[in-house]
């Protein structure tokens, strides 16, 4: 073994674990593709800025997240769950944007265009950092079902007035998921979101 | 070998060689692709393991106080300390190994006590306070379903709120925490004597994922009644089946990938059925058994199936403690349904079969998701364990007809009634209406007091195993009548079917302090359906 190779095999050795868990999940796009790579497809989203991002490469891929559902004309559920969400980005301040990111997919994508969902944020008081996302219904559909938002009642299930009004909270480099409901109290939930990080001082 | 004639009377072959569960989803249901059928697995390839005896030690370092000592994570001062001084001390790592489920998966990555899954059996005996020193050993950088950051709860356990496992209170890799545990009866009844606890990890939201990662184990406790000694020669002794003729086994079903790795889906919030069943840690076991006595004390650890054990043979079971508590009398069933966190001892005779025998231990219940049973009885059913009638041996145990009273319902020490409804509330789950909140208190029962808890399942067609902490309780009805022979006893969670509704006589003995009530499907719990209540002084 050559000195550099040695260097690299030290240097790549806190993914080991990353890379044996590919295979769980099937196949991969890039050797650097982290442990939910098979798991998300990367379909590409509109943001409520009106641009294209993928949803794996962009939006999960080692990141830390908060997601959840809503539509901008929903009169129910969705406008107290974003305002606690408008909340708990505040609790966490500056990080949102920078390590950890907050995305809200529509469950209307017919009706939610891009420019519906930015006049929804602005009007929200929402800041950066957190993305209003629509894209092609199938694709839309696609990712609620990954992301468990469903209900096994079809009944029930097809009812969007009663969706799932959970936040899913995650870190994709440690392959780290839980939910909880979207009206918790956001001081919790912002200290839920900070679970998800990889401990810098376990004594701490 | 056994004759064809032989296998058709213990009623052996009609058992698919692989469980009807495997098939593909039906069409309508959602067909999440991290929920496939795990890869085939020969039943009945490796031997049934049983966990070792938990080990005490001399003394801990540094020794346990009252206070948190050097290296222990953050925790109130234990209280009455001083009336429950610790005997017996045990040091318990929380660790991550590999483990073998069945011999046709690979070795799979597993957090356990002591690095093994199920954790040791603790055998502790009232009057005899011990302290576990339980080390979080789990790796930092860990990827995968699981946090490394746990607390554990002693389930059944009359416990100091300090030394219960409160949900919030875990802690990180790298410390410890002392739980001290008085094995002390409540309220001084003796007909509050426990028997069979587990213990689990209990971290907030994460519970099914660390606990399906292997954070479970058995705690037994023995009085000189149930004294663990079939031999004993005090008058008093039951001498119920005892030494290696006393298995726990513990029952949890899980789900693994093409490849062979154990698999959790956390995008699932109604909770996680798994395709092999495991017992005490290896799918579909075998047990080398003699002809004689034994005592099974069946746990069903989660995260979220219900089961409905029977023989094979038709032999029925001696029931004989209900969610360890031993019952009046003991009960002959046919079989005997289990939710997540139930306990049920059974005595199974094995004197009237042959060596070369084998019968099987049969789930009947069948289920298909989160929601609860289906209400359909398989026939013939999955075979999980299988038993191997192997030797003859002797047999000094004895089923008295008589076991341990129940303590009076003394309806007038009642001071309030108190009503839980366990319902969900787009696709959270809630008591009340409300979501867990740990800064929240629900209820403050004062110490002393008794109340009705009123436990009621808000409809639909979901079945929620409901746990309450710290006191055992009876049933005083179930939708009105009076509770089925088998919950005629202590109890410690309950079944609420669709629309059930039970009332229950509890009382706050002994410790103060903050203790949770919460659904034990797993993935219910870890979804908001639990609330904080006090006992204050």
């Amino acid at each position: 073994m050559t000195r550099r190779t040695l260097l690299a095999s030290f240097l790549l050795a806190p993914f080991a674990s990353v890379f044996s868990r590919q295979r769980a999940w099937g196949d991969t796009t890039s050797p650097r593709a982290g442990p939910r790579a098979g798991y998300f497809p990367n379909v590409v989203l509109r943001t409520h800025e009106n641009k294209p991002v993928r949803f794996y490469e962009d939006l999960i891929k080692g990141k830390m997240v908060l997601i959840n559902f809503m539509y901008a004309k929903c009169e129910g559920l969705c406008p107290r769950q974003t305002a606690n969400l408008v909340q708990v980005q505040k609790a966490l301040g500056d990080r949102i944007g920078r390590d950890i990111f907050m995305y809200s997919l529509t469950l209307k994508p017919e009706q939610d265009t891009p420019e519906v969902l930015r006049h929804y944020a602005n009007s929200h008081g929402v800041k950066p950092g957190w993305l209003f996302l629509t894209g092609k219904p199938q694709d839309i559909e696609t990712l609620r079902r990954k992301l468990g938002f469903v209900n096994s009642n079809p009944a029930r299930d097809r009812n969007n007035s009663k969706h799932i009004g959970v936040v899913l909270y995650g870190n994709e480099a440690l392959d780290r998921w839980a939910a909880c409901p979207a009206l918790t109290d956001a001081s919790e939930i912002a200290r839920y979101m900070l679970w998800m990080e990889r401990p810098r001082n376990p004594q701490a | 070998m056994l004759s064809r004639r032989r296998i058709i009377q213990l009623g052996l072959i009609s058992f698919p060689a692989i469980h009807p569960i495997a098939r593909a989803p039906a069409a309508n249901r959602d067909t999440n692709d991290s929920e496939l059928a795990s890869p085939p697995t020969r039943p009945f390839a490796a031997e049934l393991p049983v966990m070792p005896i938990a080990q005490s030690v001399p003394s801990l370092d540094p020794p346990s106080q009252p206070d948190p000592v050097s290296g222990e994570a953050p925790r109130a001062s234990h209280q009455r300390w001083h009336d429950f001084l610790p005997k017996m001390f045990y040091d318990i790592h929380q660790m991550e190994a590999q483990h073998s489920f069945h011999p046709d998966l690979p070795l799979n990555t597993i957090w356990g006590f002591n690095g093994i899954f199920p954790g040791p059996t603790f055998h502790a005996r009232y009057g005899e306070p011990i302290v576990v020193r339980f080390h979080n050993d789990l790796p930092t950088n860990h990827v995968g379903f699981g946090i490394p950051q746990t607390t554990t709860h002693l389930h059944n356990g009359h416990t100091p709120s300090e030394s219960d496992g409160f949900p919030a209170d875990f802690f990180d890799s790298g410390l410890f925490k002392d739980n001290h545990y008085p094995n002390t009866l409540a309220g001084g009844d003796p007909r509050e004597t426990l028997g069979t606890l587990w213990y689990h990890d209990h971290r907030v939201d994460f519970t099914a994922q660390n606990s399906y990662r292997g954070l479970v184990g058995f705690y037994l406790l023995f009085d000189d009644q149930d004294s663990g000694d079939e031999l004993d020669h005090n008058p008093r002794a039951f001498r119920l089946p005892s030494g290696e003729f006393d298995i726990p086994l513990v029952f949890a079903d899980k789900r693994f990938t093409r490849d062979g790795e154990l698999l959790f889906n956390p995008f699932n919030l109604e909770g996680f059925i798994g395709d092999k069943f495991t017992v005490n840690g290896v799918i579909q076991p075998f047990l080398k058994v003699a002809r004689r006595k034994y005592r099974f004390r069946l746990l069903d650890a989660g995260p979220s199936r219900f089961y409905e054990f029977l023989l094979s043979s038709g032999q029925p079971f001696i029931l004989i403690a209900n969610d360890g508590n031993l019952l009046p009398n003991p009960l002959t069933v046919q079989s005997a349904r289990l939710g997540v966190a139930n306990r049920m001892d059974v005595i199974i005779d094995f004197s009237n079969y042959r060596i070369g025998d084998q019968l099987f231990l049969v789930n009947r219940l069948a289920q298909q998701d989160g929601t609860g049973p289906t209400g359909e009885l398989l026939n013939p059913g999955t075979p999980i364990l299988r038993f191997d009638v192997d030797r003859d041996a002797p047999d000094h145990s004895q089923v008295p007809s008589t076991l341990r009273p129940l303590p009076d319902i003394d309806l007038s020490q009642v001071v309030r009634t108190r009503r839980w409804v366990f319902g969900d509330d787009n696709g959270g789950w809630t008591v009340n209406g409300k979501f867990f909140n740990v800064n929240e208190v629900r209820a403050a029962p004062q110490q002393g007091t008794a109340e009705i808890w009123v436990l009621q399942n808000d409809g639909g067609d979901w079945s929620h195993p409901i746990h309450i902490h710290m006191e055992e309780f009876q049933i005083l009805s179930r939708n009105g009548q009076p509770p089925p022979p088998h919950e005629v006893s202590r109890k410690d969670v309950v079944i609420l079917g669709p629309d059930d509704e039970v009332r229950v006589f509890i009382r706050f003995r002994d410790f103060l302090g903050r203790y949770p009530t919460h659904c034990h499907n797993l993935v219910h719990e870890d979804h908001a359906m639990m609330f904080r209540w006090d006992v204050v002084p």
